[in-house]
């Protein structure tokens, strides 16, 4: 049951997407969203959006996937965009009612408002569907890196971000297990008033955090025993180098970030 | 006899209509009967775990049925949280599941989510801890003070106390060194022999399943390819070592003096036992 869950939103695939250097892919959702914070107008929403498009249908992942994750900000999205549409106080007047106004000015922010939303998570969800996690923190390790000159533990935050990461199914697992297990000694997790729920959850709770406990000391023993001490000095398997196609990919999401910055302070588009 | 444990075309198919999709059981007969020491063997992968997951109610068979004293056990809510109570299940590592703050409390989980009496509970919990061997002045400690053998005798303990008919052990010796491995393979056969409950071991040891149980079931992709005494079992040999499981070394130690052309009549050794009368005939037959 636990096990439908899909928390690990990789998608392996193989494409040019795919294959795009972590630290790249992050740059151009930085570069994407700070973009979207400056489009003002159909046309800048027009450049990001074609931008978005192109980048989706050249990863590969299923338009299907990507709206799947838009389901848990539906309630968000239908809250931002009533509450802007009573908000606006500029254009034409379509509608009066006390104290509730809509104006032309409150539809179109309603409708950028939405829209921005969308776009902003389908960005960074492309970012997930197509970077393993363990690139995408050796990514931000790297991005990160000329903190460590400032004294931020940035590998020790990577290396944490990848072990949360990985002990995920397993701690699910592991939580099937061990529901099993007091089930078959007659728990009951599902009847009762909220009260009997929460006191249900002790069986389960405690033998999974012991676990979690047990678990994360063996890992520290283990890693000690192969040397681990910290990122000083260490070597990787996999280094990350930049191609001529991650060089193509900055320069259009630049192209794109400079085009929309213009047309907003520029042309006040 | 009827059996008191059944199973009639029991199938089991994971994410069904997923490219997921896997047969775990495949209509499978299986019967256990009151006061039997049944064992189950196969590889990892095989079904034995699902198998013994129905067995309790804890799977809902996608076809088929389970039947205790020959009644569905899936009939109403009700009967299905019976059958756990009737159908102990002892997971494998049952000790990672220990949480209370003292042994007595853990023990008396079960028993009181089956609503009996303070006094019922306690004689329970008392009567199981002796079954497994832990000393009264261990019944106060918190059971993560205890060490990992300990830990295991008060996890059976707990499911022990709720007075299964049908006690289900998962490789209930995984880990433990030999002297507690005996120890909680003697606790189980004590158990079976006062409560005349049925025991169902899940085990990969054959040394182990050969000296305790009095039949053997198979488990082999989703179906059960044969079953029946230790004897009969171990006598397929071949077909059990094409699965991956094999035969008790000290059967192949008398297979191959067989083979060697040594007159030795049993063709199936499987007990040190057997081998101890196998060889004491030999010696017999060649002074004679």
């Amino acid at each position: 049951m636990l096990k439908d869950i899909t928390l690990g939103q990789y998608f392996p695939g193989n494409t040019v997407v795919h294959r795009l250097d972590p630290r790249t892919k992050i740059l151009l959702v930085l570069v994407y969203i700070i973009a979207l914070f400056q489009a003002k107008s159909f046309v800048s929403y027009g450049i990001l959006l074609v931008f978005l498009l192109v980048s989706v249908r050249l990863s590969k992942v299923g338009a299907k996937a990507l709206l799947r994750g838009m389901k848990p900000v539906v309630v968000i999205l239908i809250f931002t965009g009533i509450l802007n549409l009573f908000y606006g106080t500029t254009g034409r007047e379509l509608f009066h009612w006390g104290i509730l106004t809509i104006t032309t000015g409150g539809v179109k922010t309603a409708f950028f408002m939405i829209v921005r939303i969308l776009m902003l998570i389908s960005g960074t969800f492309l970012l997930t569907y197509t970077t393993s996690p363990i690139l995408l923190t050796d990514g931000l390790e790297n991005l990160l890196s000329p903190l460590k000159k400032v004294k931020v533990p940035v590998h020790e935050l990577a290396m944490m971000m990848s072990i949360a990461l990985r002990f995920i199914p397993t701690l699910i697992e592991e939580t099937d297990k061990i529901m099993s297990a007091q089930k078959a000694r007659g728990a009951d997790f599902d009847s009762g008033n909220l009260l009997d729920k929460a006191k249900a959850l002790v069986p389960l709770l405690v033998p999974l955090f012991v676990s979690a406990f047990r678990r994360a000391d063996e890992l520290a023993t283990a890693m000690e025993c192969r040397c681990y001490h910290g990122g000083e000095g260490r070597t990787r398997l996999r280094q990350l180098a930049y191609a001529g196609i991650d060089w193509a990919a900055l320069a259009i999401g630049g192209a794109v970030l400079v085009a929309v910055c213009v047309l907003a302070y520029g042309f006040g588009w | 006899m009827e059996p008191i444990l059944e199973t009639r075309g029991l199938c089991c198919v994971y994410s069904q209509g997923t490219p997921f999709q896997h047969t775990a059981l495949d209509h499978v007969d299986f019967q256990a009967y009151p006061g039997e020491y049944v064992g189950i063997i196969g590889h990892t992968g095989s079904g034995k775990s699902t198998l013994i997951q129905h067995l309790n109610g804890l799977l809902k068979p996608t076809d088929g049925q389970v039947l205790l004293h020959g009644k569905d056990i899936w009939e109403s809510k009700a009967s299905v949280r019976q059958a756990k109570f009737h159908v102990g299940l002892v997971f494998q590592y049952p000790e990672y599941q220990l949480f209370e703050e003292t042994v007595y409390q853990d023990i008396a989980f079960g028993p009181k989510n089956m609503k009996l009496s303070t006094d019922e509970i306690d004689r329970r919990v008392r009567q199981a801890a002796g079954f497994v061997g832990l000393r009264e002045d261990q019944l106060q400690k918190s059971p993560f003070e205890l060490s990992g053998g300990q830990k295991r005798r008060v996890a059976i303990a707990g499911v022990i106390a709720m007075e299964p008919e049908v006690l289900i052990l998962d490789e209930p010796t995984a880990g433990l060194d030999p002297a507690a491995r005996d120890a909680i393979l003697a606790n189980i056969r004590d158990y079976q022999q006062s409560n005349n409950a049925t025991i169902i071991l899940v085990s990969h040891s054959m040394e182990e399943v050969a000296r305790s149980v009095d039949r053997i079931v198979v488990v082999n992709d989703a179906v059960i390819p044969f079953s029946g005494t230790p004897r009969e079992v171990f006598s397929h040999s071949d077909e059990l070592r094409k699965m991956g499981l094999g035969i008790p070394q000290v059967t192949q130690v008398f297979q191959r003096l067989r083979e060697m052309g040594m007159p030795i009549e049993d063709d199936c050794v499987y007990t040190m036992e057997d081998a101890v009368k196998a060889l004491l005939e030999l010696r017999k037959g060649g002074r004679a």
